[in-house]
């Protein structure tokens, strides 16, 4: 793997045109990766679910070349018609398109960043990989006071011409002080048996509030890993939702830095999993300065021989007194070979807070089904009804209405 | 002047050693060692070559190092890995041929032997470094058919069943500590109660480290046959020291068909001082199989001593039917750590655990609650009861909860939850408007705190464990 990834490299810098200083980072990224390797089981953030290993069985040979100058054609059917959104076009890995209609354009700056931050840990090796082959970094910034006025929507889109190959993509935001955006992730993927390895970094300036969302519904073989840093100054409000469960195999990774006070981050998610997929969720939440909020919950209805896996921390750094931190993790397994794990995990240092966790997996109750039995309703759908409130649960602290609604739509649950 | 007289009651109580001179085998963790423990203790050849095993298999594997309490690396050649009061070379027959001065090394630690023997109904089996004092109402024991000795002497006189059990629940392949103490293991407690025979007295073992840079390995076997039942205490403190003395216990419980174990831990060891400087390492495995169906096994412990505790005391709930417990109070303070927990491994159908966990932290102190509940694909219907409760003093101090959960059963449920927070500020005002000053209010609080836990230890214990609660705590408020 190790010549692969130096010739693939090679060829892939060749056919660019990266600045002298983005080829010494993305080197440096490289010669990281190639220390480490992908991530396994011996890693303790990945013991529930070992990517090298599956990365090995799913697809065996990865290419990590990747053609940028390829111009791909896009559908316009593809785009929500529910809704006006502002829209971002990613197709293999590429921004196809950049398009603010809605917005006043001397409110954002849109700009490709010449320097990246380097991956600071060695546990998550994938961070190399992605900083070393991912193209050209868009960067963009919302200015002080400016809302957006309509959502973004970032459609994530692969189509047949990848197969076996590792797509990097990588984008980051930067909220300025009293700045908001809302912003919908869809996935829709076209190709089989990819590696597909995103990296989003958020920065939220005081007062700044975020709202992510992001949907993986349609159902393929590529293998997923999904990372998304969240720093968080005075006042900040950050919410991400996830909905999980089309890919195989999908790891998502959501990092809260709490740095200021009054700052708050939610964190809601489903997985929502049949055959034999494997998804995970892990959260990370720190907690550095006083007054800090943060909230999780994630739900998990597991059919057949699925897995899925979560791992949520909450730190809470000495200085972060009157940390209020609350995390709950619930699952119904729904198959004999259905698994479910979980690992939440409290690390605090500070005796002023309020923090607890709870998980619970377990059947459908009996008593529920036979209640809605005995009201008329056959098996199947007494067990679809119970579901379906199970998770309309998580669904309904989705603050913003309009994307409620269309979200609701979309994933089918009412 | 006060000052100086509050400072020496605060130390540690029970911080003293006898001089009776020790007859020790050379310093040193090697082959001539083992052959030279093995001979001494006149063991079979079988027990020799079992020993000699571990320590093939110790050369090959590593000292974990994934705990959250970290520490300096022992050199395992400069321990002493047997020693023993020389004047136990001929064991005395009764109580009146023991040692003078350890008989006041007892009585300081408040367990006068010929006191309890009369007046608690308990009988002990009072372990002084590394070989077995006196033990008590054998008599009354043996009239119901229990075995309950030392395990040297059960190696002599019940070689079949210590062969049969003996690594059966931790075998000499686990991890490192465990597979060391199979190595070099030099005595501690054997209890066999015999098919439907309710032991009529609790069982206890006061364990005591003496001897300068002795690590103890004791070895502790309990094997509760069919329909039986024994509970089981086990009470330490230790000399003060200097240097970290290490000891790495190992402990089998084996329930059969229908048999219910209790074992009940107060672990008071030499904690260091204030400022963290010695102190016991306290890396023990304690593994407790339910073999039989509707066996249960029920762990309780108060963990107040020790620099550092590691141990998971745990239960693998192989018969259909059966049970496993787990009560635990852990308290750190000054520079103490702890990373304690348990492990649940359902396997068999219909199986119940229930886990709680009360983690009390102060002073400079780190506290890690970490666990396991797995409940295996055959384990249908079995259910899982989580709570751990973390309690912090000051904000120095840290406390951690890590449980691992896994499901792969639909029909099992299981619940986890867990709280970290202060004691309240109204709570403390309530009290004190009561009249109680800050440092018994918070004494009673935090024992509402354990009482869960509290409860489930046997009388003779709850009440000291009650006391030493408030002992641990003293001056981390205010």
């Amino acid at each position: 793997m190790e010549q692969k990834l130096k010739t693939d490299f090679d060829k892939f810098i060749s056919m660019s045109n990266f600045s002298n200083q983005e080829i010494k980072l993305k080197k440096e990224a490289l010669d990281n990766f190639l220390k480490n390797g992908f991530p396994s089981r011996k890693l303790e953030n990945w013991k529930f679910s070992d990517i090298k290993q599956i990365i090995q069985k799913n697809i065996g040979e990865l290419t990590f070349y990747n053609d940028y100058n390829i111009k791909n054609e896009i559908n316009d059917e593809i785009f929500i018609k529910e809704i006006e959104h502002n829209k971002i076009v990613i197709v293999n890995g590429k921004v196809e398109r950049l398009s603010f209609e809605y917005e006043e354009s001397n409110k954002i700056n849109l700009t490709t960043l010449e320097n990246f931050n380097q991956n600071p840990n060695d546990d998550n090796s994938l961070l190399s990989l992605n900083n070393s082959f991912s193209n050209k970094i868009h960067n963009i910034l919302v200015k002080k006071n400016y809302s957006f006025k309509k959502p973004l929507i970032i459609y994530q889109i692969t189509n047949e011409k990848v197969s076996n190959t590792n797509i990097n993509f990588q984008l980051k935001f930067e909220l300025e002080e009293n700045s908001s955006i809302k912003i919908i992730n869809l996935s829709d993927d076209n190709s089989e048996k990819n590696f597909i390895n995103n990296l989003f970094n958020f920065n939220l300036g005081k007062n700044a509030i975020l709202k992510n969302y992001k949907i993986d519904k349609k159902s393929n073989t590529n293998i997923k890993y999904d990372y998304s840093s969240i720093n968080q100054k005075e006042n900040s409000i950050s919410e991400t939702f996830i909905f999980s469960s089309g890919s195989d195999y999908k790891k998502n990774e959501v990092s809260c830095n709490l740095e200021g006070q009054y700052s708050s981050a939610f964190i809601n998610g489903i997985h929502l999993l049949s055959k034999n997929k494997h998804h995970e969720i892990r959260t990370n939440t720190n907690h550095l300065y006083e007054n800090t909020k943060s909230y999780q919950l994630i739900k998990s209805v597991i059919d057949d021989s699925s897995k899925s896996v979560y791992q949520g921390k909450i730190y809470v750094d000495s200085k972060a007194q009157k940390t209020d931190g609350y995390q709950l993790s619930k699952a119904v397994l729904l198959n004999e070979q259905a698994e479910f794990n979980a690992k939440p995990e409290l690390e605090i240092y500070a005796d002023d807070v309020k923090c607890s966790h709870g998980s619970a997996s377990g059947s459908l109750d009996e008593d529920s089904i036979f209640y809605l039995m005995s009201r008329g309703l056959d098996k199947k759908t007494a067990k679809e009804l119970l579901i379906n409130g199970f998770l309309l649960d998580v669904v309904e602290k989705i603050t913003d209405e309009e994307i409620k609604k269309l979200l609701k739509n979309m994933i089918g649950l009412n | 002047m006060r000052d100086k007289q509050i400072e020496d009651l605060k130390d540690y109580k029970y911080g003293f050693s006898t001089d009776i001179e020790s007859f020790k085998a050379p310093k040193g963790l090697n082959e001539e060692v083992i052959r030279f423990i093995s001979n001494v203790k006149k063991e079979p050849d079988w027990l020799l070559q079992w020993r000699l095993k571990a320590f093939e298999r110790l050369k090959v594997i590593k000292e974990p190092d994934w705990q959250k309490p970290k520490y300096p690396k022992i050199d395992y050649q400069d321990l002493y890995y047997y020693s023993a009061p020389k004047s136990f070379k001929e064991k005395p027959k009764n109580l009146e041929d023991l040692d003078p001065k350890l008989l006041e090394t007892y009585k300081k630690l408040g367990i006068p032997l010929q006191e309890q023997k009369r007046l608690n109904g308990i009988a002990v089996d009072a372990v002084f470094d590394s070989v077995s004092v006196a033990t008590t109402f054998k008599d009354t024991l043996t009239e119901k058919g229990i075995i309950f000795c030392s395990i040297s002497e059960a190696i002599q006189k019940h070689p079949d069943l210590v062969k049969k059990y003996l690594g059966s629940v931790i075998p000499i392949t686990d991890h490192f500590f465990a597979t060391l103490n199979s190595a070099v293991f030099t005595d501690g407690s054997f209890v066999y109660i015999p098919p439907n025979v309710k032991c009529p007295m609790e069982l206890s073992t006061y364990f005591r480290i003496n001897a300068s840079d002795t690590g103890q390995f004791e070895r502790t076997l309990i094997i509760a046959d069919k329909g039986s039942y024994v509970s089981y205490l086990e009470g330490c403190t230790a000399p003060m020291r200097d240097e970290n003395q290490l000891h790495a216990a190992n402990v089998e419980l084996i329930a059969l068909e229908d048999a219910e174990i209790k074992y009940s831990t107060v672990q008071n060891w030499y904690p260091g001082d204030k400022d963290g400087k010695g102190g016991i390492y306290n890396f023990v495995t304690k593994r407790g199989l339910c073999k039989g169906t509707n066996s249960k096994i029920s762990w309780t412990q108060v963990e107040t001593g020790s620099a550092i505790t590691w141990k998971y005391p745990s239960c693998i709930l192989k018969g259909d039917n059966s049970i496993g417990e787990f009560y635990s109070i852990a308290i750190t303070n000054n520079h103490q750590k702890a990373d304690t927990g348990t492990k649940m491994i359902h396997l068999g159908k219909n199986t119940k655990s229930k886990i709680i966990s009360k983690g009390i932290s102060a002073g400079k102190s780190d506290m890690t609650y970490r666990g396991l509940v797995d409940i295996s694909k055959n384990a249908s219907n079995s259910t899982n009861y989580t709570q751990c409760d973390s309690l912090l003093m000051g904000n120095k101090c840290g406390a951690h909860t890590v449980p691992y959960i896994k499901n792969k059963n639909s029909n099992s449920n299981i619940a986890h939850e867990a709280t970290t927070s202060k004691i309240s500020e109204d709570q403390l005002h309530y009290c004190q408007q009561r009249g109680l000053n800050q440092e018994e209010a918070v004494g009673l609080i935090v024992n509402g705190f354990c009482k869960e836990v509290l409860q489930q230890l046997p009388m003779e214990f709850a009440v000291e464990a009650q006391k030493l609660v408030g002992i641990s705590l003293e001056g981390s408020v205010g």
